[in-house]
């Protein structure tokens, strides 16, 4: 590594503000810390500092969804073959969905990180590394049939819109990828839903053509149960799905929400390092549990009976509960407004999937919302401290 | 029996270069300097000029917004250099010390015979008045106030600190005597925190000599030995109290003017830090004002660039390696400067010989297994951002503050945010540690100081 170390450091130079390559100052700069530590030393305030950065907090983020990606490509392949009723083989099954999900991932990192790179720039700032991860969930997301140039269009308008507007990593109200997300649902209603979206029944670079087996529907469990109020759902092809079946996750969906394995992987990551914090966590599967369990003994119709683990397991509740909610930046910054915000995220999310048929889904709603909610309840909060701290007067 | 306090959220770095309990050879320095800006908030009034003669304890500057805060000359000599700056600013003074150290006689006095005042006047003349902090704001006193209480905490729990009981000894009668001043000055009590399951640094029986004397043990780990924890969890300040906080080698000097009619600033000092050799990381008595040159010369690593910190790694200030000790700085630290490390790929790579609270580096489990100490340099290692990361000061800050929304409100310059979430409690040392556990790499202490000084402003 001397060699690169001594060709950056000749390089440098031109990156400087008058070098000639000065308008890429901030892209240098990402690289170059992107590479190495940067061993600017600290000129006030204490003169040690922990080793831990935002790079690897993120990065760490995007470690634990790896799981779900591999996975989510994995099951891209299955759900296609189980549509063709053919059966090729572990690789070319991954393969398949690894040409088919690798698009959606670059197309998502060029254009954020495009912006990124040219904000930075523009406004003279380090890059910040927030949309490592919001680039990586913004794929996990969408229904794997989405057209790219949505996935570009929702992406500009999540990074511009949702984030820099606010200025930038750190001061977003709503979470990136999920307004992304929300931008293609309410934007492009007809893509975004339904039975077509979340298969790929294409070939794929060639791959995979053929034409879709008797009996095919590629319809979520999820879209069942919202449509038919059904207590039984079935895979693609028609069989029955079990608890289990719903657990290993080859069953369709957005691309990473379906394996809870590999969510509860994720979690694990999340919560041993200690970037995601366990109170939000935790908060949101209690709030979706009472609130399925109170729908349990009052409700009436069909789709009120589904028992709380058929709600946890389905859809992208696990998903958003583990990676989304528990964004640092857009929930709490409160332990108490932690409980308070995990609590009331899962319970809008099953209100949404089982009082609104327009909405299979509640769980992008449910976070939206509460993220729009997260001043007030810090403001609860920290009035309760306020007042205590008044109290001690008296 | 005394009243135990556990502090539960805090962190003791584990860094390399602890001094050995050794009392080395005195440094005597050629030249000793002043520094204005130790003092907050003294806004300086010089009263010497180049080539005037100097004894041990004459003023060579006052406050001029309290002309009786004095701060005086830790030698006698020729004051050589009044060191100006931008705007004709005050940076410091440099007296060249004679061989004499001629002292100027304030005379013996006994505590009992004074009253309140004369021993308030008594220390400002002699600049000793000078050296007490109020809180709020963390500057200077004013001389005319009577404080609420008056605290000092009996040990330091920041990184590689001079141990209190290891300095006190030989020292104990002077302590006691400043004690026993301090407690005429104010109106309520004088609070000594001391550290838990160590042996009294006084004794039992001076609470009965000293009426309101308090003392308190405290458990846990640092900030506890920080005198605003100590205060948050004893006696919280409320607006409008202000309370005057001492160091204990402060009370020392306070005790040995009355005992020997003399201003004598002689404070151990602790060589400390990974880059001194071990042999040397040992005590040293030495003057406020001295340069390190002799105390640093042939005991630190040679061939890197190295950190000179007058004070801990935490607090302390970036001197150079003739700098001088700066006022109320009981240890010097000498750590790698670190600029020519390029590590690669540090936010993928596990870094097992860094050290960190986060569970994403291997730090946590070989401190367990361990007890594995680091040699930590002066680099950030990390790019600042903004507030990312939420929870992570909570868990070093052990008052009933807020720490996140205190510094929001500091940042925000809002008056009533910052009064009822806890502004009058706070000093920048206490936001040490959220500073070097911060993942944003946030200028936490100048946040803190900007903020209170612009507040002081605002209020009077």
């Amino acid at each position: 590594m001397q060699f690169l170390r001594k060709y950056l450091d000749k390089i440098k130079p031109d990156f400087e503000p008058g070098g000639k390559f000065a308008m890429f100052r901030s892209v240098f700069d990402g690289f170059e810390t992107f590479l190495f530590v940067p061993n600017t030393t600290s000129q006030s305030g204490v003169h040690i500092h922990d080793a831990m950065d935002s790079k690897r907090a993120m990065s760490i983020v995007v470690i634990a969804l790896l799981p779900c990606l591999l996975f989510g490509m994995f099951n891209t392949g299955y759900q296609h073959y189980l549509a063709l009723g053919e059966s090729p083989g572990f690789w070319i099954t991954f393969l398949y969905g690894f040409l088919a999900v690798l698009p959606i991932v670059a197309v998502s990192y060029m254009v954020g990180l495009g912006i990124e790179f040219t904000i930075a720039q523009w406004k003279g700032h380090e890059i910040q590394e927030g949309f490592l991860v919001s680039g990586m969930l913004i794929p996990l997301i969408v229904p794997v049939d989405t057209p790219l140039w949505m996935i570009a269009l929702a992406t500009a308008f999540a990074v511009v819109f949702a984030k820099e507007v606010f200025g930038g990593t750190g001061f977003n109200i709503w979470n990136v990828a999920l307004v992304a997300r929300a931008f293609l649902f309410f934007a492009y209603p007809s893509k975004m839903s339904g039975e077509q979206v979340f298969v790929r029944t294409d070939s794929t670079f060639g791959l995979g053509g053929g034409v879709v087996a008797d009996g095919f529907s590629g319809a979520t469990p999820l879209g069942q149960i919202n449509s038919g109020g059904l207590a039984e759902v079935s895979n693609i092809a028609g069989q029955p799905l079990n608890y289990w079946d719903m657990f290993w996750g080859l069953i369709p969906g957005s691309i990473g929400e379906t394996s809870k394995l590999c969510i509860l992987l994720g979690a694990a990551v999340l919560l041993i390092t200690g970037i995601a914090n366990w109170r939000t966590m935790v908060s949101v599967f209690a709030g979706g549990i009472v609130t399925v369990w109170l729908f349990n003994i009052f409700g009436s119709s069909p789709i009120m009976q589904i028992h709380p683990l058929e709600h946890l397991l389905l859809g992208g509740f696990a998903f958003g509960a583990v990676f989304m909610a528990t964004d640092p930046v857009t929930s709490p910054r409160t332990q108490q407004g932690k409980y308070v915000f995990g609590f009331l995220t899962g319970a809008f999310a099953i209100l949404v999937r089982i009082l609104n048929p327009g909405y299979p889904e509640g769980m992008m709603l449910a976070i939206l919302l509460m993220n729009s909610f997260v001043p007030l309840i810090d403001y609860c909060v920290v009035e309760g401290n306020v007042k205590r701290r008044l109290k001690r007067n008296k | 029996m005394t009243q135990i306090i556990k502090l539960k959220r805090g962190l003791d770095i584990p860094l390399k270069g602890m001094p050995r309990e050794v009392t080395k050879h005195t440094i005597r320095s050629s030249y000793y300097t002043l520094f204005p800006d130790d003092y907050t908030g003294f806004t300086p009034k010089v009263v010497v000029k180049q080539g005037d003669e100097v004894l041990t304890g004459n003023p060579v500057m006052y406050d001029k917004n309290h002309p009786e805060l004095k701060i005086v000359s830790p030698v006698s000599g020729v004051v050589t250099a009044i060191n100006r700056g931008e705007k004709r600013k005050l940076q410091s003074i440099v007296i060249l010390a004679d061989a004499k150290n001629e002292p100027v006689d304030f005379g013996r006095k006994k505590i009992n015979d004074l009253s309140p005042e004369t021993i308030k006047s008594a220390l400002a003349d002699a600049g000793i008045l000078a050296l007490f902090r109020q809180r709020p704001y963390d500057r200077i006193v004013h001389p005319a106030d009577t404080p609420r209480d008056i605290f000092i905490s009996g040990f330091s729990s920041a990184p590689l600190a001079p141990g209190f009981d290891y300095i006190l000894k030989g020292h104990e009668a002077d302590f006691q005597t400043g004690l026993e001043a301090l407690a005429m000055l104010t109106s309520g009590n004088v609070y000594l925190g001391v550290r838990a399951g160590r042996k009294g640094i006084v004794p039992d029986t001076l609470t009965t000599r000293i009426g309101n004397l308090q003392i308190v043990a405290f458990e846990g780990a640092h900030p506890t030995g920080n005198v605003g924890v100590q205060i948050n969890r004893m006696k919280p300040v409320n607006k409008g109290e202000i309370v005057w906080t001492v160091q204990p080698q402060d009370v020392i000097i306070t005790g040995r003017f009355f005992n020997k009619g003399v201003v004598d600033m002689t404070r151990l000092v602790a060589l400390t830090g990974s880059e001194v050799n071990e042999c040397d990381r040992a005590y040293y008595p030495m003057l406020p004002g001295a340069s390190i040159e002799k105390l640093v010369k042939s005991s630190v690593t040679e061939h890197i660039a190295l950190r000179y910190i007058s004070g801990n790694v935490l607090t302390g200030k970036r001197i150079a390696s003739d700098g001088s000790l700066h006022a109320g700085d009981n240890q010097v630290t000498v750590i790698p400067e670190g600029d020519e490390t390029h590590e690669v790929l540090g936010w993928a790579m596990p870094r097992p010989g860094q050290f960190s609270v986060s569970r994403t580096y291997p730090a946590f489990l070989l401190e367990r297994l361990t007890k594995k100490k680091y040699e930590m340099d002066a680099r950030i290692k990390g790019g600042r951002r903004a507030m990312i990361m939420s929870n992570e000061w909570e868990k070093v800050f052990p008052m009933d503050i807020l720490p996140e929304f205190l510094v929001r409100a500091i940042l925000a310059q809002d008056i009533d945010k910052m009064e009822n979430l806890g502004i009058y409690e706070v000093a920048p040392e206490d936001f040490a540690l959220c500073e070097f556990v911060d993942t944003s790499k946030m200028e936490l202490q100048k946040i803190v100081r900007e903020g209170l000084d612009w507040f002081y402003k605002e209020m009077s």
